[in-house]
């Protein structure tokens, strides 16, 4: 061990300094290492901007915006070609022009405003009611045990049971009505979004709970302060696969639920198309059903993930 | 007398103690450094001090209205921003909203980070996430303050400031300390007082003042360093095969 002549220090200066300010009498780790307030202040604030880094500005992507553009192009292109080699007869796979025209035709009956827009809405009331019905029961399933072991695996199969299954369930009970297409909206997004969050419960670091419980936290505040946003993440995969089968089932029971009080959705077009065998029409329909859910992915759940996972740190590195 | 702790005892089941009869008495203000090697249960016994572990036998007396934690990971919530996570220790103890704001700068500006208060967790070094730790739990507003090696996943430089800024924090603020560390130099450099756990089992064996020369005289402070290191190698080598 060292002496009383030889100071010890891990950060000795190797030159006697000059007296500007007492820096000579610095004994890093054994004794005091700044001279006051002011000093350490500006000491700590001189390492913070050494260890931070610079804040980057976020500038407009264009390849972010042209690269799916130009992917898209490409794809038209190759689908024009095939069609033009003629080898299907063209009532069959009719080509991108064709396809475009039967859609203006369709804009002008004001047909595929009404479809998108019965769909659409019944997309979104369905979903925003399965969050709402799924995470208080989600967050109840996470945090009790008992509840957890006996419901979990009842959830689990609900989530892989194809939800276009009920619908013969759901004829039966609500006849031709809207109640039926929600049904199996429901049926098909609330498991997805239970096990979401629970998954996102799952994952969080026991230390957020231990500093919850330090912080004084009751279990409410625990659920609402601590795990919900910890889970997030999670959640908000859950959400997005919940979002996923809600539009999947109603195009399920679209196609299949015909007539009655059922409105004219994209489903029910797609069916349509099918009935009069006009391949233009069924293209239609399923190029519109992609756009919607593409449209959904690129101005809801993309921006919102984004955010999330920034503000978290999480970003670096991906391919987002 | 804010904690004391009598023949306290911890086991795990039907393992082998991880504490066994540890005395302690820590006076109001006092800043007390806990030093031991690695098995001595100094995480339990801080644990039990802050009611989230109980102990399996013996007596302690704590402050009625617990004790603020620091974690050797700063543990901020990553969903917050450096500020949020202060306010959000001030909103779970009841303050209201407006007197929130003010507080968490005030707290803020305390461990110098004033300026800082927007930043998220991710974007700030090790060591000021440690200061924004420090400042939550001040926020808290215990008169007993526990930090389990807060600062030893800190690089030197950084370690050796915090050192001065937690001095500096713990005189103005007149809090009691309880610092958990094994690091010898660590508590010469904070502790008024020096207790060494031994190991497996845990037990207070020896006690050490530090007084003020030893916060300016590198020559005192090192040969009291070297006096625990060796008393704690001692206690080390016990466990040789």
């Amino acid at each position: 061990m060292p002496s009383n002549q030889t100071p010890v220090a891990e950060t000795e200066p190797v030159v006697e300094p000059v007296e500007t300010r007492p820096a000579a009498h610095v004994h890093a780790a054994l004794t005091r290492t700044s001279t006051g307030n002011e000093d350490l202040r500006e000491l700590e604030s001189g390492l913070d901007s050494l260890q931070s880094d610079a804040d980057r500005k976020h500038r407009i992507e264009w390849s972010r915006i042209l690269l799916p553009i130009a992917a898209l192009a490409v794809l038209i292109l190759v689908w024009q070609f095939y069609v033009s080699l003629g080898v299907k007869r063209r009532d069959l796979v009719p080509g991108p022009l064709d396809v475009m025209t039967q859609m203006g035709v369709l804009w002008n009956e004001g047909k595929l405003q009404e479809a998108v827009w019965t769909s659409l809405q019944r997309g979104l009331v369905g979903f925003l009611i399965s969050v709402a019905i799924a995470t208080p029961v989600g967050l109840l399933l996470a945090q009790v045990a008992p509840l957890r072991r006996a419901f979990g695996p009842l959830i689990s199969g609900l989530q892989v049971l194809p939800s276009v299954a009920w619908v013969p369930a759901a004829i039966i009970w609500f006849g031709l009505t809207d109640a039926t297409v929600y049904f199996v909206v429901f049926m098909g997004a609330i498991p997805s979004i239970i096990n979401g969050l629970i998954s996102g419960v799952d994952q969080i670091p026991p230390q957020y709970r231990r500093v919850g419980t330090v912080l004084g936290a009751s279990r409410l505040q625990m659920a609402l302060q601590v795990i919900l946003p910890a889970a997030l993440p999670g959640y908000l995969g859950g959400l997005k696969q919940g979002w996923a089968f809600s539009w999947r089932s109603l195009m399920a029971a679209e196609i299949i639920a015909v007539g009655g009080t059922i409105g004219f959705g994209l489903g029910s077009l797609l069916d349509q198309g099918r009935i009069l065998s006009d391949m233009t029409v069924v293209m239609s329909a399923i190029l519109l059903i992609l756009a919607v859910g593409i449209l959904i992915e690129l101005l809801v759940f993309g921006p919102v993930e984004k955010r999330l996972l920034r503000r978290r740190g999480l970003l670096a590195g991906s391919t987002r | 007398m804010p904690v004391v702790l009598e023949h306290l005892g911890k086991r795990f089941g039907d393992g082998a103690p991880v504490l066994d009869d540890v005395n302690a008495n820590i006076k109001q203000g006092e800043f007390v450094a806990l030093l031991g090697a690695s098995g001595c249960g100094k995480s339990t016994l801080l644990n039990i001090i802050a009611g989230l572990e109980a102990p399996t036998s013996g007596a302690l007396e704590v402050p009625s209205d617990g004790a603020a934690f620091m974690f050797q990971d700063a543990a901020l919530f990553p969903w917050l921003t450096a500020r949020e996570n202060i306010e959000l220790a001030l909103k779970l103890r009841g303050v209201g909203k407006s007197e929130r704001r003010a507080k968490a700068q005030e707290l803020l500006e305390l461990v110098h980070l004033g300026a800082a208060g927007d930043k998220r967790p991710h974007e700030l070094s090790g060591g000021m996430r440690q200061r924004v730790s420090l400042a939550r739990s001040l926020a808290q507003d215990r008169q007993l303050l526990l930090m389990d090696e807060p600062f030893a996943a800190l690089d030197a430089i950084t370690r050796d400031l915090l050192h001065d800024e937690l001095e500096r924090i713990w005189k103005e603020t007149g809090r009691t300390i309880v610092f958990v560390t094994h690091n010898v130099r660590e508590a010469v450099r904070l502790g008024q007082r020096v207790l060494l756990l031994s190991s497996r089992p845990g037990r207070v064996v020896q006690e050490w003042a530090v007084t003020e020369e030893h916060r300016t005289d590198a020559g005192l402070a090192g040969q009291l360093t070297g006096v625990i290191t060796a008393r704690l190698r001692e206690e080390i080598r016990r466990h040789a095969k």
